[in-house]
């Protein structure tokens, strides 16, 4: 019971940075189509600059200002490599054939992991732990389980970023602009909607995202490499793909569900096989539910 | 009166298919303008060549005495021209509301309250089903909420395509009939495609009539309405 809980505890943690980073996907599906391969490595790059900074601040500001600081500059920066990314590798290739967006985004991300490798180096880059100690929720059979504050401060972090990206998406201009891009986008620039421009947002606004998510997951593990992006990134769009691609609550449980399953597979099965255990349990929920949990299959008129 | 639209020889092609060859047309400040032909004829790719979708290939769409012909499409409708389009193209995820704030974003929500008042009185089911996602409302309803969402931006010029499509009698002459209050109270210019070739051209100040890509009549409605072939193509069995 007590083992149990401390893997819920863990799970939902790693789940939630998946999921910032499954938003991210299934946004740019949704309104583009596409599967944006590069997006791992905004992530990567947002943890890069999130050692970057903390590294900088380190003994100038107080941890938490720091921390808020790696946050900001990192999803404002990755921003601007999402926007450039769609600039660049994607806009010119719009109106091609299906596949040549795809070939371009696997081309930007090995781009962006060896232009990381040969700026950064290719050795692992360590933090201390800038959030030391927790609560002991409970203690049974003396297995203590621990919430860190860290967990807590991923958590909370979070669930504070959803709630603003929720929302923009739902509740603004900008958003309802973002789902008209998607539904219909012919449709929407016979109403005024500029919409490259909305286009580009939504790589900016996933891009912010997957930076934040980044530097979490810096400050969770405390080490990173270039290469963190490529596993990262297979997780969260196989979250994005159990959820329900194009789905954007679908994300955020996909993301919950994977970082679940990691941790009770790791804690009561073994640590070498999660990864098989993830991607099993994508295959057996596709087979029931082809367009994933939340994914849409009501019949639309048209 | 002064010119809104002005077409210039344009055609318009969809790959090596030519759908409009060498069209000429004029709207006029406060004018109901109809073009009528046969399923096939180009009428709505006029009116998407008007918003640059497709692209006139040669010739030049002029609004207001400004090339529009090579603008962006989102740059054109913020001109002040607006499009009830064929097949409706409602947004089927957003609610009737929020279809209707999709056509304001143009004009910045500044006459938001005046505008969609206008449009629920003139579509009161609109307003009972305003919580409604689009998508699940029935083929008449998503008409009058096309038509509704291309008013909200308080347009210049209304293009409608087909609006009476699906709709029930009533409905229809509802439609028309706040076509034509809306044209005379506040000068709105229409552009107007239907089928309903005898209804429009009684609404109508002028007519086209286009056949196989090509305009090959114009005249008021009265006069349209009064020749013979122009009642032997497309009003037998009329009203
Ligand atoms: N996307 C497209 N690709 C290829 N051909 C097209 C396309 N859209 C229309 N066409 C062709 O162009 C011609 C004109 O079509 P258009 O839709 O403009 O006709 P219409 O006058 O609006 O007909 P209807 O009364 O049936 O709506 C038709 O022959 C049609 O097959
Ligand atoms: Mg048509």
């Amino acid at each position: 019971m007590a083992y149990a809980l401390q893997q819920l505890v863990n799970g939902l943690t790693l789940g939630m940075i998946y999921g910032l980073i499954a938003v991210g996907y299934t946004m740019v599906y949704g309104i583009i189509g596409m599967i944006n391969f590069a997006h791992g490595d905004v992530f990567m790059i947002g943890a890069f600059i999130g050692i970057i900074v903390i590294t900088a601040l380190s003994g100038i500001t107080a941890v938490p200002l720091g921390l808020l600081a790696a946050l900001i500059i990192s999803a404002a920066l990755c921003g601007l490599y999402g926007f450039s990314i769609e600039r660049v590798a994607y806009r010119p290739l719009r109106g091609s054939f299906r596949l040549a967006p795809l070939i371009s985004a696997i081309g930007m991300s090995i781009l962006l992991e060896n232009y990381v490798q040969t700026s950064q180096g290719a050795l692992e880059r360590a933090i201390p732990n800038l959030i030391p100690g927790g609560i002991t929720l409970m203690r049974q059979d003396g297995f203590a389980v621990q919430l860190t504050w860290m967990q807590i401060a991923i958590m909370a972090v979070t669930l504070v970023v959803l709630a603003v990206f929720t929302y923009i998406v739902t509740k603004t201009p900008l958003g309802r602009a973002m789902r008209a891009v998607e539904q219909d986008a012919k449709m929407a620039a016979l109403l005024g909607i500029d919409t490259n421009r909305t286009i580009s947002t939504t790589f900016i606004i996933g891009s912010a995202l997957a930076a934040m998510a980044g530097v979490m997951f810096l400050l969770y593990y405390g080490v990173i490499d270039f290469y963190i992006g490529f596993n990262a990134g297979i997780k969260a769009f196989t979250a994005a793909v159990l959820g329900g691609i194009g789905s954007l609550p679908g994300a955020v449980l996909g993301g919950l569900l994977i970082g679940l399953i990691e941790a009770f597979w790791s804690g009561y099965a073994t640590v070498a096989y999660k990864d098989a255990a993830v991607y099993s349990i994508l295959a057996i929920v596709l087979m029931f539910m082809p367009s994933g949990l939340l994914g849409r299959h009501e019949v639309e008129k048209v | 009166m002064s010119n809104v639209l002005s077409i210039q020889n344009i055609s318009t092609f969809y790959g090596p298919i030519q759908a409009l060859r060498d069209v000429s047309l004029e709207v006029n400040e406060g004018e109901i303008v109809t073009l009528i032909g046969a399923n096939g004829a180009g009428k709505s790719t006029l009116m998407m060549t008007i918003f640059g979708q497709p692209r006139a290939k040669s010739g030049a769409i002029l609004y207001r005495g400004e090339n529009i012909t090579a603008l962006p499409t989102f740059q054109i409708a913020r001109r002040g021209i607006a499009q009830s389009p064929e097949g409706r193209r409602v947004f089927p995820r957003m609610s009737v509301e929020e279809n209707l704030l999709m056509g304001a974003q143009v004009v910045k929500y500044a006459d938001y309250d005046s505008q969609l008042k206008m449009v629920l009185e003139l579509f009161p089911r609109l307003e009972e089903r305003f919580a409604q996602r689009a998508g699940t409302l029935s083929g008449g309803e998503q008409q009058m909420l096309a038509i509704g969402r291309a008013l909200m931006s308080k347009p210049k010029l209304l293009l409608l395509d087909e609006p009476s499509l699906g709709l029930a009698p009533l409905v229809i002459k509802q439609i028309f009939g706040a076509i034509r209050s809306l044209n005379r109270e506040t000068g709105l210019t229409v552009l107007l495609v239907e089928q309903n070739a005898n209804q429009a051209l009684r609404l109508a100040h002028r007519g086209y009539v286009l056949v196989n890509g090509a305009l090959t009549m114009a005249g008021t409605g009265a006069e349209l309405l009064a020749k013979p072939e122009i009642r032997a193509a497309y009003l037998e069995g009329g009203h």
